[in-house]
């Protein structure tokens, strides 16, 4: 076929206007914005995370970070108080509906505790003469510090809370927190006016006690993940654990050394026992005094020798 | 500009505050809503990719800091999760204006949720929640925390996917007035020219 020049020609040579194509700003340029911010952020996280973990405990970023909890306090405080009403509504309407039988067993307990009570006035009394007698120093004495929860841990699997009060109210790691029902767990972390409580409940958490009832000791740890049971473990066989036993701090680590927590601060009821050849120890159940999922003020227990007093 | 900024400031404080004072402590059906996670989502929807990862890292500031945890953890996790939502609505909401009016990809890039259909947050909520859990678990699990996957991806994930999508509804709802479409503003100045 011969070319035909005239014909390309008017078709390359035309001043056809053919479409521009995008320019790389109007593309590229949102996009590249885009990325860059969320590299800087992807970059400072990972900075944070870093510097956290590696500076001391009294380095600038926890000191910031104190300083930070301490300015959120009072609009935590502030929502707390606001919510209240409504979380004792919801827990008195819960409660109700199990008033009746728990009213029924309250009063069997009532009777048994008033016996309880009598007896254990003579034994206290026998054992503060013995005590003396032996030259034991007295139990270290605690002061009562009140906090109220300020925050709870962002998921589930973390099993902490923050408390109302530092070291400035005399609050220092490791001390022990309660209610009036029992033991919650210890203090892991302390700014100037707010603390981070590991509860019973985290994994990480065990805890020297014994059975009131038969005096078998083992470890009190987390049970199965999520449900707020607990477990006493490494307890002999040998001993006769029942339904129903009570659970507190035996107040020492395998017999000799002080334990974190006092003894005798209940801890829960066995719930369940069981015993299997191929075990060494007993498995038991522990149903926790302290319901954990519903807590609003803690006691923590500040050491009076520590503080002076 | 800056009082669009001031808004989401604010939202994603009150969030902030109320998921750790008031929704973390909620165990129901074994899991807890996260009114924080669901908040952002609505807002990287509604404002596209970089606020909602810069709404994300100052959320997670907030959370590490009230819950005295280690900084920058929760930053690095919901950063990521803003993006992503943002990102997810940039793209659909062009997508679908594609299909119907064939709109410039400069105005899909400011304008990220004209067009997002009803079940995006929805959506949304869904993936995150459930990304958000495993990015946290493998994040804590790397730092050599005790964490359980069982219940982290078993018993805890399902409840509160559920709770989440409950709350999308009236939490996107009420993010959406706070922070109206700017696709509106700019259509009412057309019809004034127009008139």
């Amino acid at each position: 076929v011969p070319r035909d020049r005239t014909v390309r020609l008017a078709v390359l040579g035309s001043s056809v206007q053919r479409p521009h194509p995008q320019k790389l700003s109007a593309r590229t340029g949102p996009a590249l914005r885009r990325r860059i911010v969320m590299g800087c952020l992807v970059l400072l996280s990972l900075v944070l995370i870093t510097a956290y973990f590696r500076e001391p405990a009294d380095g600038g970023l926890h000191a910031a970070q104190g300083a930070g909890a301490s300015a959120l306090r009072p609009f935590q405080v502030g929502i707390e108080r606001v919510v209240r009403p409504f979380r004792d509504a919801w827990g008195w309407f819960d409660g109700l509906l199990e008033a009746k039988a728990d009213n029924e067993r309250l009063v069997e307990e009532l009777t048994a505790l008033r016996q309880e009570l009598a007896q254990n006035k003579a034994a206290s009394q026998q054992n503060a003469h013995l005590r003396q007698q032996l030259g034991i120093d007295a139990p270290p004495r605690f002061d009562l510090v009140p906090a109220v929860i300020l925050s709870h841990a962002a998921k589930q699997f973390e099993q902490e809370v923050v408390v109302s009060v530092g070291s400035d109210d005399g609050v220092e790691v490791n001390d022990p927190v309660v209610t009036a029902k029992g033991l919650v767990g210890r203090v892991v972390h302390v700014t100037s006016g707010t603390a981070r409580v590991t509860l019973l409940t985290d994994e990480s958490t065990y805890v020297s006690a014994e059975d009131a009832d038969t005096g078998a000791k083992g470890l009190v740890g987390a049970g199965r993940a999520g449900s707020g049971s607990l477990v006493l473990d490494m307890v002999d066989k040998r001993f006769e654990v029942a339904d129903g036993d009570t659970v507190v701090t035996s107040g020492s680590r395998r017999g000799e050394e002080p334990s974190l927590y006092p003894r005798g601060i209940p801890i829960g009821e066995v719930s369940s026992v069981g015993r299997s050849d191929t075990e060494i120890y007993m498995q038991i159940q522990v149903r926790p005094f302290v319901d954990f999922g519903s807590l609003d003020a803690v006691t923590v227990l500040a050491s009076k020798e520590r503080n002076g007093g | 500009m800056a009082a669009d900024a001031a808004k989401v400031t604010l939202l994603v404080f009150a969030a902030a505050l109320a998921q750790v004072t008031v929704f973390a402590s909620m165990a129901l059906l074994g899991g807890s809503p996260d009114l924080l996670l669901v908040t952002l989502v609505a807002i990287a929807l509604l404002r596209g990719a970089i606020t909602g990862a810069a709404a994300g890292f100052a959320a997670g500031l907030l959370v590490d800091t009230a819950n005295l945890e280690t900084l920058g953890l929760t930053s690095l996790v919901l950063s990521v999760a803003g993006y992503w939502t943002g990102r997810y609505g940039e793209t659909s909401g062009r997508v679908a204006r594609r299909a119907n009016e064939r709109g410039s990809q400069a105005l899909a890039a400011v304008q990220p949720s004209r067009n997002l259909g009803a079940h995006a947050p929805l959506m949304a909520v869904l993936v995150v929640t459930a990304l958000y859990s495993v990015a946290a678990y493998a994040l804590h699990f790397v730092l050599g925390d005790h964490v359980s996957a069982r219940l982290v991806l078993l018993d805890a994930l399902l409840p509160a996917i559920l709770w989440n999508l409950l709350l999308t509804v009236p939490v996107y709802a009420v993010v959406r007035r706070v922070l109206p479409l700017p696709m509106a503003a700019d259509r009412a100045r057309e019809v004034n020219l127009v008139a």
